[in-house]
């Protein structure tokens, strides 16, 4: 009885004193945080969209001259398909990485935790390496007279170098190459939190291993693979370094677009308005992820 | 289920084999004799040597390994300081600049490069080391900011308070209790953002200047004209940095939190 109004007493105590620590001090510390993404992230944003709207001006630079223009001349064939092919180069990548990773990211998970660990491991290296240097790595396997001509050429399947490197194909090797880890790890964190009892329920009931599969299993790591495609999806609109290298400039992709518009062009205005329609169509993807799965942060990305 | 067993095992090894290749082709040529890495004629250190003599690459890799010294130290002071400030204030505006803050790793890396050469422009900022440094603080900033964010939800609230509780000030019991549970994913925080700023190409592009070269520029600009084996030398020396750093890393027991299991 007395120790109760003992607690009661602490708890009541605790209750008073809780507002009159002086809280109101962690304003100081977070305004690093606030002030730095204000000035550095929020308004160079806003600048963005601001930019899109301006002229270019004839030699250097921006003229302070509303326009809608730049936004029109996305309308042109050439830049529409410019968007298409972006588009497709990211749907096939996300499709391939789908592909190969889901298999790896679904094994991944049902191995011993040892050898989980050591996979993840594994897999995180190539990520940690230098993303320049991996595609330095295929160009010696792709280049005319490189590794991969040798082998084909060694197995007898051809008989003279193959063009290779500067092709759709390397970019789509590269491409899927870069991204594949994001995917694999996506699928990995989904398929590891599932609840197999429930695959086994469905297959107690009947179910082949196929149709477990299907209706329990992928539905049940859907979150991974919706956070996979997200993840993967979107760098793979921007990745303009990876079509310069490996496609030799014969591939365009969206992101060399506003790469060349910006460098070669000098038209920065355009090059904002090519941004912000991507941006928009990066901001979809991710809201559409967000309504779909109910979740705010992307499964796997940290 | 033996065979299937088997299956997945030859299905890793062979992705992973794969996924290896390109890394493995890149160490092996900085050892090869010849100019060429088409062909191979031998052993060498050759290209190691030269790489010592190279100033201009010795100079840009300086540049990369200061740039991501400031970038990945200021954002661990913003980003740490950051999460545990947010984890205690109740303003509404919280969720809009998290979301914010965390925008430079969520959009294409082109983007946020374009951004910033029109941002600094209008600013007339020298462009050099000082936007390279803004620029990539910026994307690093949500790396600790995240890590650390994940490390506090873990932290039992009860025992700041008891620090409270026994005396101590809001400020000591931070000092004493909070940061050292949360160190670890400070450091890998950091560490996680100093591989990604070493590592950028696209955004430093955009913002660098004439004069200031980063190493994957340098790489960059040599890829697309023709490249010396030094770069290979260079590549596995960084390589082995990286596994270093993983090294490191893992024991400060970061990397597991980083995926959640």
């Amino acid at each position: 009885m007395g120790q109760t109004t003992k607690e009661s007493e602490t708890i009541v105590r605790w209750k008073k004193t809780k507002p009159t620590t002086r809280r109101n001090r962690w304003w100081l510390i977070v305004m690093p945080l606030y002030l730095f993404t204000i000035f550095f992230v929020a308004l160079p944003m806003v600048y963005l969209l601001v930019l899109s709207f301006l002229t270019r001006a004839r030699t250097w630079g921006v003229v302070n001259e509303f326009t809608l223009d730049n936004y029109i001349r996305i309308a042109k064939p050439v830049y529409l398909n410019t968007f298409k092919e972006s588009f497709q180069m990211a749907v096939i990548t996300t499709a391939g990485t789908l592909l190969i990773g889901y298999p790896f990211g679904y094994f991944m998970a049902r191995m011993s935790a040892r050898t989980k660990s050591l996979m993840m491991l594994l897999v995180v290296i190539p990520f940690w390496t230098s993303a320049l240097m991996r595609m330095y790595g295929w160009i010696i396997i792709f280049r005319s007279n490189g590794l991969l001509d040798k082998l084909l050429m060694g197995m007898g399947l051809t008989d003279s170098p193959q063009k290779l490197l500067y092709s759709y194909p390397a970019v789509l090797v590269g491409m899927i190459y870069s991204l594949l880890p994001f995917m694999i790890l996506s699928i990995y964190s989904s398929t590891d939190k599932m609840d197999w009892s429930l695959v086994e329920a469905a297959r107690d009931l009947g179910a082949t291993r196929g149709k477990a599969f299907f209706t329990i299993t992928m539905k049940l790591t859907l979150p991974g693979i919706l956070s996979g495609i997200v993840l993967v999806f979107i760098p793979s609109m921007g990745l303009f370094f990876i079509a310069d290298i490996l496609g030799g400039g014969k591939i365009m992709l969206v992101g060399n677009l506003i790469q060349n518009q910006l460098q070669n062009g000098r038209d920065w205005p355009f090059a904002a308005a090519l941004s912000v329609v991507l941006m928009i169509f990066t901001s979809v993807m991710i809201w559409i992820y967000r309504r779909v799965t109910g979740v705010r942060e992307l499964e796997g990305l940290l | 289920m033996r065979r299937r067993i088997r299956f997945s095992v030859i299905y890793q090894v062979i992705l992973l084999l794969l996924m290896y290749i390109p890394i493995c082709v890149v160490v092996i040529y900085s050892f090869n004799e010849s100019r060429n890495s088409t062909i191979w004629t031998g052993w060498s250190l050759d290209w190691y040597r030269k790489l010592m003599k190279n100033r201009s690459l010795l100079e840009a890799l300086k540049n990369s390994v200061i740039l991501a010294t400031i970038s990945s130290g200021a954002a661990g002071i913003i980003g740490t300081l950051g999460a545990v400030g947010m984890a205690r204030i109740g303003w509404r505006s919280k969720g809009v600049v998290e979301y914010i803050s965390s925008i430079p790793i969520m959009i294409p890396e082109i983007i946020l490069g374009m951004v910033f050469m029109a941002f600094f422009a209008m600013l007339n900022l020298p462009f050099g080391m000082v936007t390279l440094v803004l620029g990539h603080t910026t994307f690093c900033v949500p790396y600790v900011y995240m890590m650390v964010k994940a490390s506090l939800v873990g932290i039992d609230r009860s025992l700041g308070e008891a620090a409270k509780d026994l005396g101590a000030s809001e400020r000591r019991a931070f000092f004493d209790i909070t940061l050292p549970l949360i160190l670890p994913a400070v450091f890998s925080g950091m560490l996680l953002a100093f591989a990604m700023s070493l590592d950028d190409v696209v955004i430093s592009i955009f913002v660098t200047g004439a004069k200031t070269n980063t190493l994957p520029i340098r790489i960059y600009t040599q890829l697309k004209s023709g490249v010396t084996p030094e770069i290979n030398a260079l590549c596995t020396l960084m390589l082995a940095v990286t596994f270093l750093l993983v090294g490191m890393s893992r024991l400060l027991g970061g990397i597991r939190k980083k995926y959640p299991q």
